[in-house]
């Protein structure tokens, strides 16, 4: 199983990376688009600020080539945390900023969806998800994820939201539009739970 | 149920080992950085930090190193501070495999660095370390340079001032506190966290398992980070978490 990791020049790649090894995949750090043709699966990370990651995947030709890789050739995607967040069609961080649009939605700030709690949400919090997706085949709803964000993904639809995490108010933790999956936690930070929703991600077939 | 309260065992790490020392001298050597951080995750830690004291820059990429090789070995959050002073340096150790990048002198000097780093890489990566030290009763100032230099800036209005300018969370260590094993200045913490709506780690003084519950129940800390007590193997983290949770404090065990 080959895996792109996009370095659009955001942040840590090596846990990924590091992450699937263990795994047994062969995960290569992708540094141009094209890079992206011949693998079975990308995966999107990052760290950093909406607005800037957009920038970072537009200005490298990123963002072309996965809208037809991935939108409309069905290759698999894992957006995690910033990667996730890009998925949407508008974030709210740095100005109003266009997404990818592989999920439609928003990116907005958890104040501005009513948390009253700290910002950022950061640690171990429990991610419920009511349907088995496959996403989190064989993980008890409630396990722990690692998360770290300020702003968090509001799905146009309903079905796309496939896990949620209790803070005062419901925050998305992850999303799925058919082939098209992101988490906002760090899967590769989550310990055990996290290297068994990583799997699910390999071993998913899209029909 | 819901966010846990985290436990982060602090790493101070000099020329590639980790050194443990009282009011901030007096350095004594407690082992490897890596092999010490897989320890930490096997018992459970929710993180770990690293804090480069190494005072000649000419050493400062060995740091790199290790963090290269931490996050390639242990899967939970990492934290690095020491010597930050640029974006740029911001940017190369989250390139290395940091979590989160922690800044303390140079954000007093410039606190513009708070701002452009949280505006580059995101406010959840840019910790303020704040080195507090007791100046009168309920009054406490803040130090720079390892604890050498009286800023002369409110350690709480300092606090207000980095969570305006973009910090995501602040580690706040109490000088008179730390390596003594007498507990968390616990009024510090509690000023700091009712001043703030961002997360804020106690640190300093952590001499036994009620001294970490404290800083969550009295201190309203939203982690506890400790060194001395976890290095020297007289408590595991999770004897530290089953501790904390039989008081009731959210963990995950």
């Amino acid at each position: 199983m080959k895996i792109a990791i996009v370095n659009y020049g955001m942040g840590n790649l090596g846990s990924v990376r590091r992450a699937f090894e263990e795994l047994g995949a062969e995960p290569l750090i992708a540094n141009h688009p094209s890079a992206l043709y011949d693998v079975n699966r990308i995966v999107l990370p990052g760290v950093g600020a909406f607005a800037e990651g957009m920038a970072h995947l537009d200005q490298g030709g990123w963002s072309d080539t996965l809208r037809e890789l991935v939108g409309e050739q069905g290759k698999p995607l894992l957006g995690i945390c910033l990667g996730m967040q890009m998925l949407a069609g508008e974030g709210h961080e740095g100005g109003v900023t266009s997404g990818l649009g592989l999920i439609s939605g928003q990116v907005r700030r958890l104040d501005a969806l009513g948390c009253s709690l700290r910002i950022p949400h950061v640690g171990w919090n429990e991610v419920c998800h009511a349907e088995q997706d496959v996403l989190f085949e064989g993980i008890p709803s409630a396990a722990d994820f690692y998360f770290v964000h300020s702003y968090a993904f509001v799905p146009e639809q309903r079905e796309h939201l496939i896990a949620s995490v209790p803070y005062d108010v419901d925050l998305t933790a992850a999303v799925r539009r058919d082939h098209v999956f992101g988490c906002q936690f760090h899967p590769e930070k989550s310990s055990k739970a996290g290297r068994r929703l990583l799997r699910n991600f390999l071993s998913y077939s899209p029909c | 149920m819901g966010l846990a309260k985290r436990i982060i065992p602090c790493l101070d790490v000099t020329a590639g080992r980790v050194v443990k020392g009282t009011n901030f001298v007096d350095l004594r050597d407690a082992g490897d950085p890596i092999e010490i951080a897989r320890r930490y995750d096997e018992q459970g830690a929710d993180e770990v930090t690293f804090l480069d004291i190494t005072a000649s820059s000419d050493q400062r990429d060995i740091i790199l190193h290790i963090v290269e090789a931490c996050a390639a070995q242990v899967f939970i959050p990492l934290t690095v501070g020491g010597g930050v002073r640029t974006v740029a340096d911001v940017r190369r150790l989250l390139n290395a495999g940091a979590d989160k990048v922690s800044m303390n002198t140079a954000a007093v000097q410039n606190p513009d660095l708070v701002a452009d780093a949280s505006a580059k890489v995101g406010n959840q990566c840019i910790v303020v370390a704040i080195d507090a030290k007791q100046t009168a009763p309920g009054l406490w100032q803040v130090f720079t340079h390892g604890g050498r230099n009286n800023t002369g800036l409110d350690a709480v209005e300092w606090a207000r001032k980095v969570q305006q300018l973009g910090a995501g969370e602040i580690l706040l260590t109490s000088m008179d506190r730390d390596g003594t094993k007498n507990g968390f200045d616990l009024a510090l913490t509690r000023a700091v966290s009712d001043a703030v709506d961002i997360p804020v780690i106690a640190s300093g003084g952590v001499g036994n398992l009620q001294h970490l519950a404290d800083g969550v129940s009295e201190g309203r800390a939203d982690a506890v980070l400790a060194a001395s007590i976890f290095h020297f193997g007289e408590y595991t983290v999770r004897e530290a978490k089953e501790y904390m949770r039989e008081r009731g404090i959210e963990v995950r065990l």
